[in-house]
């Protein structure tokens, strides 16, 4: 009996291994198909036109790689049998409540790291460059968090609103002459009419259809801002953008007659860090800002619109909330905090060209919001600290960033579609007790 | 009037490409209701599946070009149809029954990732292809300008008229054409009679990749340069038209493929060709705001 049973469980062994070859093998010809003419056979310049050079050992080696790799997984779920959607739901679920519930303390932490980082590497210009940038990106992720993760609209034009705001705020303040404080909410108003202009006509339609009206806005604001050379100066862009003031106390070494400069004001020595310094502690001010209005937002009665419009559009007509004005009201907000960070972008770096808003820009910061979690505050720094921080750690392999930016959307949308901490608990509860936590944290 | 023969005669040539994109888009939202982002990408790695093929060949010693043209479409149609099938394999299939919007930025992520997959593989540079076919008839010559009907110009339009005869064919009388409409109607009936619903769709992002290939043949032929990034101009483009005429509809893709043709010739010859692209946004946009279901498209109504 128990020979039988041996012989029956390596013979069913043997069948799993020839089963996972024959997959491999499959996997491995299709990966060949694919790669053979596309990677194996590269052009090159040569004289009299192109030329072919071919790799067949790039070939050889993503197809062993496909091979291996299906092979294993394979193997791996007949040990381990995959789990399915909704138990791996589950799962994640309340490994997102879990970090949700840590993430006040997580969150007062990441406050006094975000105000540290100065102070510690108050010499380094390159790590608080980076840290801006980070935050840069947060505060892009949170103002599209709005539209994408709590309205449910699917904007793949965010850039355009980003865009708008740094023009406004260069355009202001080059040819009025007035000051960063009195251009940002200027260039903030601007975005959002500008939202409100776009989404007006559009946000009747479905999500999907709204995706590609939004993209096709978005290339609409490139290509005006990059034709319109009397005002925008086209692809040369706008340079000479004024820097900013700590509140009318210029950065620099030798301030104008009857003006001081900020190193003057304490008493120190000038510095160039000062500005940079200066900069990032704004980007974090405005980051928490945009996060602090979305906490507090959510609470309201427009707030809980949106998401109870993302969820079910039908029934929320049916219970009287006009869906058009609430969409705009999201898309508006969403596109005011994206001018807000693109008069900040144009003020760091005193120039701004159609060339940094295309669409690949919106993708990431689009990929932002997906991968923290759609709607999850902490995600988006998550998220935001892994993808741009991350790739500034591997910077010899800056052109597979956008290619590892792609793949891991995909990943991600398929392994778990609302995105990694997309947990929150229920606002209200029936019986009248109140849940703990509301997600958030800075 | 030479002029605006001249003109018309250019943009059928482009809408003939356009079209054979958008019935791709067309068949996949009809029968499962996305929008396929990333087959303006599929489109993109034809043209250099097309463009390498055809080094390839020269470098065999098959100059004789009927025959390397019937070559390189049967390789670009194999290998671009494979990459049909893996991308529905890998980022859609999985997300079957997932909320709505998560198709939809997968296929994004698929975009993405598949214009920089092919950046890398064969470099950031344009790549130039000197003409094939060249020649055409010249008629209606006076004072001094020409207009001219090249071969280029009707290769695409008559390889675009068969292969729309072939595929209506294919769609109204075979047995995957049948399996196809009964998936687009209702895919878990479809799936109860002993239809592969999996399977089915399979085909369709397989045969629509396949017409993308012929149309990255063309593309490459008539225009000569190619680099990554044509996909998301032509994808957007194609898009438009799938959406003008009507998406879910065959013929309205066709259609929506030869107004967007027209329109973009004909504003570039008139107007201004700085905004050539703004033209296509703005016909998408308006369309969808005042016309959604399109030229030959059944309204579509949102149920509980």
């Amino acid at each position: 009996m128990a020979v039988t049973s041996q012989r029956l469980s390596a013979s069913l062994a043997g069948a799993n291994l020839f089963a996972a070859l024959k997959e491999a093998g499959v996997a491995a010809l299709i990966a060949l198909v694919l790669s053979v003419i596309v990677i194996g056979m590269r052009t090159v310049d040569q004289q009299g036109g192109l030329g072919v050079e071919f790799r067949p050992t790039v070939v050889a080696l993503a197809v062993g790689l496909v091979f291996a790799g299906r092979f294993l997984l394979v193997l791996w779920w007949e040990r381990v049998k995959p789990l399915d959607r909704s138990a791996r739901d589950q799962v994640m679920d309340r490994i997102g409540a879990e970090v949700l519930h840590y993430s006040k303390y997580a969150g007062i932490a990441l406050f006094g790291f975000a105000l540290a980082v100065p102070v510690i590497w108050s010499d380094n210009r390159y790590v608080v460059d980076i840290a801006t940038l980070v935050l840069t990106y947060i505060m892009l992720g949170w103002g599209l968090n709005i539209v994408v993760g709590l309205a449910g609209l699917l904007d793949l034009g965010y850039v355009a609103f980003y865009a708008v705001g740094a023009y406004s705020y260069a355009l202001i303040a080059l040819h009025f002459d007035l000051s960063f404080w009195a251009c940002l909410p200027l260039a903030g108003l601007i975005a959002a009419s500008f939202g409100i202009l776009l989404g007006f006509p559009v946000l009747r339609l479905r999500g999907d259809y709204l995706a590609i009206v939004t993209l096709g806005f978005g290339e609409i604001i490139r290509v005006i801002l990059l034709n319109w050379y009397s005002l925008t100066r086209g692809p040369d862009g706008l340079s000479g953008i004024p820097r900013p003031s700590f509140f009318g106390f210029a950065f620099t070494r030798s301030p104008d007659d009857g003006e001081r400069a900020f190193h003057q004001l304490f008493g120190w020595d000038y510095s160039s860090m000062h500005r940079i310094i200066f900069l990032y502690y704004l980007i974090l001010a405005l980051a928490l800002v945009t996060n602090f209005f979305t906490l507090r937002i959510r609470k309201l009665p427009v707030g809980r619109a949106w998401e109870a419009l993302r969820e079910d559009e039908i029934a929320c007509r049916s219970l009287g909330i006009n869906p058009t004005n609430t969409k705009l009201t999201a898309f508006a907000i969403g596109a005011m905090f994206a001018g807000f960070a693109g008069s900040f972008f144009a003020t760091r770096q005193g120039f701004i060209s159609p060339e940094s808003f295309t669409f690949v820009e919106s993708a990431v910061i689009l990929a932002i919001v997906v991968l923290g979690g759609m709607g999850s505050q902490v995600g988006v720094v998550l998220a935001a600290v892994l993808l741009i921080g991350g790739t500034e750690l591997f910077r010899e392999l800056a052109e597979f960033r956008m290619l590892a930016f792609g793949a891991l959307m995909v990943a991600i949308m398929v392994w778990r579609p609302r995105g990694l901490l997309a947990h929150r608990d229920p606002t209200l509860l029936l019986g009248g007790t109140t849940p703990k936590g509301d997600g958030g944290g800075s | 009037m030479e002029y605006f023969v001249q003109q018309l005669i250019n943009g059928l040539a482009l809408g003939a490409i356009y079209g054979l994109i958008a019935i791709g888009y067309t068949m996949v939202y009809g029968i499962i209701g996305m929008i396929n982002f990333a087959h303006g990408d599929v489109f993109m790695i034809s043209a250099f599946v097309a463009l390498i093929s055809f080094l390839v060949l020269g470098i065999v010693g098959i100059t004789w070009l009927p025959l390397a043209l019937l070559l390189v479409l049967v390789i670009s149609m194999f290998v671009t149809s494979a990459y049909g099938w893996a991308v529905e394999r890998l980022a859609y299939r999985p997300l079957r029954g997932s909320f709505r919007l998560a198709p939809l930025i997968s296929a994004i992520g698929m975009s993405v990732f598949l214009q920089n997959y092919v950046q890398i593989a064969q470099g950031a540079r344009v790549k130039p292809m000197p003409p094939l076919i060249r020649g055409g008839f010249i008629f209606m010559e006076r004072d001094g300008f020409t207009v001219s009907l090249s071969y280029m110009q009707i290769i695409i339009v008559a390889l675009t008229l068969v292969l729309m005869a072939a595929f209506s064919l294919l769609i109204a009388r075979t047995a995957l054409g049948r399996a196809q409409r009964a998936c687009e109607q209702d895919r878990t009936m479809a799936a109860l009679l002993g239809i592969n619903v999996d399977r089915t769709i399979s085909l369709t992002f397989v045969t629509g990749a396949a017409l993308a290939a012929v149309a990255g043949m063309m593309f490459l032929l008539y225009y000569g340069v190619i680099d990554f990034f044509i996909g998301f101009l032509a994808g957007i483009k194609a898009f438009t038209a799938a959406v003008l005429g009507g998406i879910g509809s065959l013929p309205g893709a066709m259609l929506g493929g030869l107004l967007i043709g027209l329109i973009e010739t004909f504003w570039s010859a008139y107007f201004t060709i700085e905004y050539k692209d703004v033209a296509a946004f703005s016909i998408l946009v308006l369309v969808l705001i005042f016309r959604p279901s399109g030229l030959l498209g059944r309204p579509e109504v949102e149920k509980v």
